[in-house]
């Protein structure tokens, strides 16, 4: 291969190149991973938020209360310190802290309350008028959320899921750190704590493009969704 | 029937009763075009409302035929309203979903699976709205009048026996607003279906509606068919409404009549009578002379009507008023 002296003399310290590709790997394994979770958990939980809050279909002030206080919280924590006070939660949900299984459970605790608020602000964009209209034509509320409110907001779903996943990128390479594994775990002991540059450079290049792709791929989608 | 019973209704707005509706009796028949008039604020829309109980009155009771909408548990409540079909200003379709599954939307909330009888109902609907070209567009892609045509649609799938219709016409243009209530007095002649609809042109009563009631700051200020409510205004409400509707008649501003000679008389021939030749018969007989100071004549619903304001000179104005009379005209006598 003609490649590997001239990687080798760009990045002269990155000899194990199949553990950059193990990296990659498992930074879009727990970017799948939590994001899925997180959409299960934060989307029935953004609808709770939009229907409780005063003055809408459900309106339970005091349950939308406690909901948000918790939502609050949980956001206000910054993720590397939430990561190390759920440990033991973690470990009680997946039987370790560490690895790609230790790092889920924290990345969708700290990621769902961000999209359910994000899920919420795309349900109040949905026209009032659509949601009397159904009403009118003896819909239960049930059948307003998954007929009316999941479609009508489906871009705006679309967009709160770019921005989470992004957000997510962001927190693997956090978790990185305290053991999480993937491309944050490379930069964090290989970049800073081993002054290897290169391996920071790559990494950091890494997450650049992988960012930029969930943007556009996002932006693709939600531009389809709201092409009618 | 419709049937309101010493219904009220008031908000609650900072911790105070705030009364929308006085309380009222009100009767709506089968098959009628019903119209509410009144400005903003004035109640109509909460009174709409009442009847699918999208607004729960505050006391009285809501009939419908024999069932007491206000007394019944959501899930009864949710399938009476699957029997009222209602349209909105701003038509409130689905924009995710195409023209077929906006009107396919109420057929599949009220539970029908099979795909093929909602095809069917749809085509159907679409045929009677004129829209079968546009099924697969979305609403964004339609005009106000297409809209509201998908809408009509969309309300007559469940085939209701009421059709409410909020402002339905308000956001259209004269001539959109002219073929949407073409299209609402056909729906009602063909499918013997009644209309209750809110609006604050007195226009659209006039087109379309057998009997309208007019609401003014939460009270029903005067009731009747419209052919009285329109030639003979008794609340000022209501005149004003009128006027709006009949521009020719105000525009000469304040005492129009200052300069006029003789008394001042307004005529309102209806039905029949506008098929005669009365007035002229009348004046060649009795020697009056009249001078034409303003007029009308134009339709309500499908009635001919002329109403004619006209200063009458002469010896025998009171014998002519009499023959006048006898002929079936109704008359007024203005004030200068």
């Amino acid at each position: 291969m003609i490649a590997a002296p001239l990687l080798h003399a760009l990045f002269p310290n990155i000899d194990d190149w199949g553990e950059l590709g193990q990296a990659c790997i498992d930074t879009l394994l727990m970017l799948g991973g939590s994001l899925a979770l997180t959409v299960l958990i934060g989307l029935p939980l953004g609808v709770l938020l939009y229907l409780t809050a005063r003055g809408q279909l459900r309106a339970m002030p005091k349950l939308y209360a406690l909901t948000a206080l918790v939502v609050n919280v949980l956001r206000s924590i910054p993720f590397i310190i939430l990561m190390i006070v759920l440990m033991p939660v973690t470990y009680f949900l997946v039987g370790t802290r560490l690895g790609i299984r230790g790092a889920i459970p924290p990345l969708v605790i700290g990621a769902a309350p961000f999209f359910a608020r994000l899920v919420e602000t795309s349900l109040r964009e949905v026209q009032p008028g659509v949601i009397e209209a159904a009403q009118a034509m003896g819909a239960s509320t049930w059948q307003i959320v998954r007929r009316v409110l999941l479609p009508e907001a489906r871009a705006g779903i679309a967009a709160a899921i770019t921005v989470t996943a992004i957000a997510l990128v962001g927190f693997t390479a956090m978790g990185g750190a305290i053991g999480a594994g993937g491309l944050g775990d490379l930069a964090y002991r290989y970049g800073y704590l081993s002054y290897k540059s290169d391996y920071m450079v790559v990494t950091v290049v890494l997450l650049i493009l992988l960012v930029q792709a969930l943007q556009v791929i996002g932006d693709r989608i939600v531009s389809r969704l709201s092409r009618h | 029937m419709i049937r309101f019973l010493d219904v009220h209704k008031s908000y609650r707005v900072e911790g105070r009763d705030v009364p929308a509706l006085a309380p009222f009796n009100l009767d709506i028949d089968d098959g009628e075009v019903f119209g509410i008039i009144g400005h903003s604020g004035a109640g109509k829309s909460t009174l709409l409302r009442m009847i699918n109980l999208l607004e729960r009155p505050s006391g009285g009771r809501v009939l419908i035929g024999d069932v007491d909408m206000t007394a019944l548990e959501e899930a009864a409540l949710r399938l009476q309203r699957q029997r009222i079909g209602m349209i909105f200003q701003h038509f409130n379709l689905l924009g995710s979903q195409t023209v077929a599954d906006n009107v396919a939307f109420p057929l599949k909330l009220a539970g029908t699976r099979d795909a093929a009888a909602i095809r069917a109902r749809v085509d159907e609907l679409l045929a009677r709205v004129g829209l079968t070209a546009h099924a697969d567009k979305y609403p964004s892609q339609l005009s106000g009048g297409q809209k509201q045509r998908v809408g009509i649609a969309r309300a007559l799938a469940n085939r209701p026996s009421i059709l409410l219709c909020d402002e339905a016409t308000s956001a259209l243009d004269p001539q959109t607003t002219g073929d949407v209530l073409e299209l609402l007095a056909e729906i009602n002649r063909e499918l013997k279906l009644t209309i209750v609809l809110i609006t604050h042109e007195m226009d659209v009563v006039r087109r379309i509606c057998d009997r309208v009631a007019v609401l003014d700051a939460g009270r029903m200020v005067e009731l009747g068919a419209v052919a009285d409510v329109f030639l003979h205004p008794q609340h000022p409400t209501t005149r004003r409404f009128v006027e709006e509707a009949l521009p020719e008649e105000t525009a000469a501003g304040e005492a129009p009549y200052a300069r006029v000679q003789g008394r001042i008389l307004r005529l309102s021939f209806r039905g029949e009578t506008t098929w005669t030749p009365s007035l002229s018969r009348v004046m060649r007989e009795t020697g009056v002379d009249f001078n034409l100071l303003a007029g009308r004549i134009d339709r309500i619903k499908q009635m001919p009507y002329g109403q004619l304001t006209l200063a009458l000179e002469g010896i025998n104005v009171d014998a002519a008023l009499q023959a006048l009379r006898a002929a079936g005209i109704e008359i007024e006598e203005m004030t200068r």
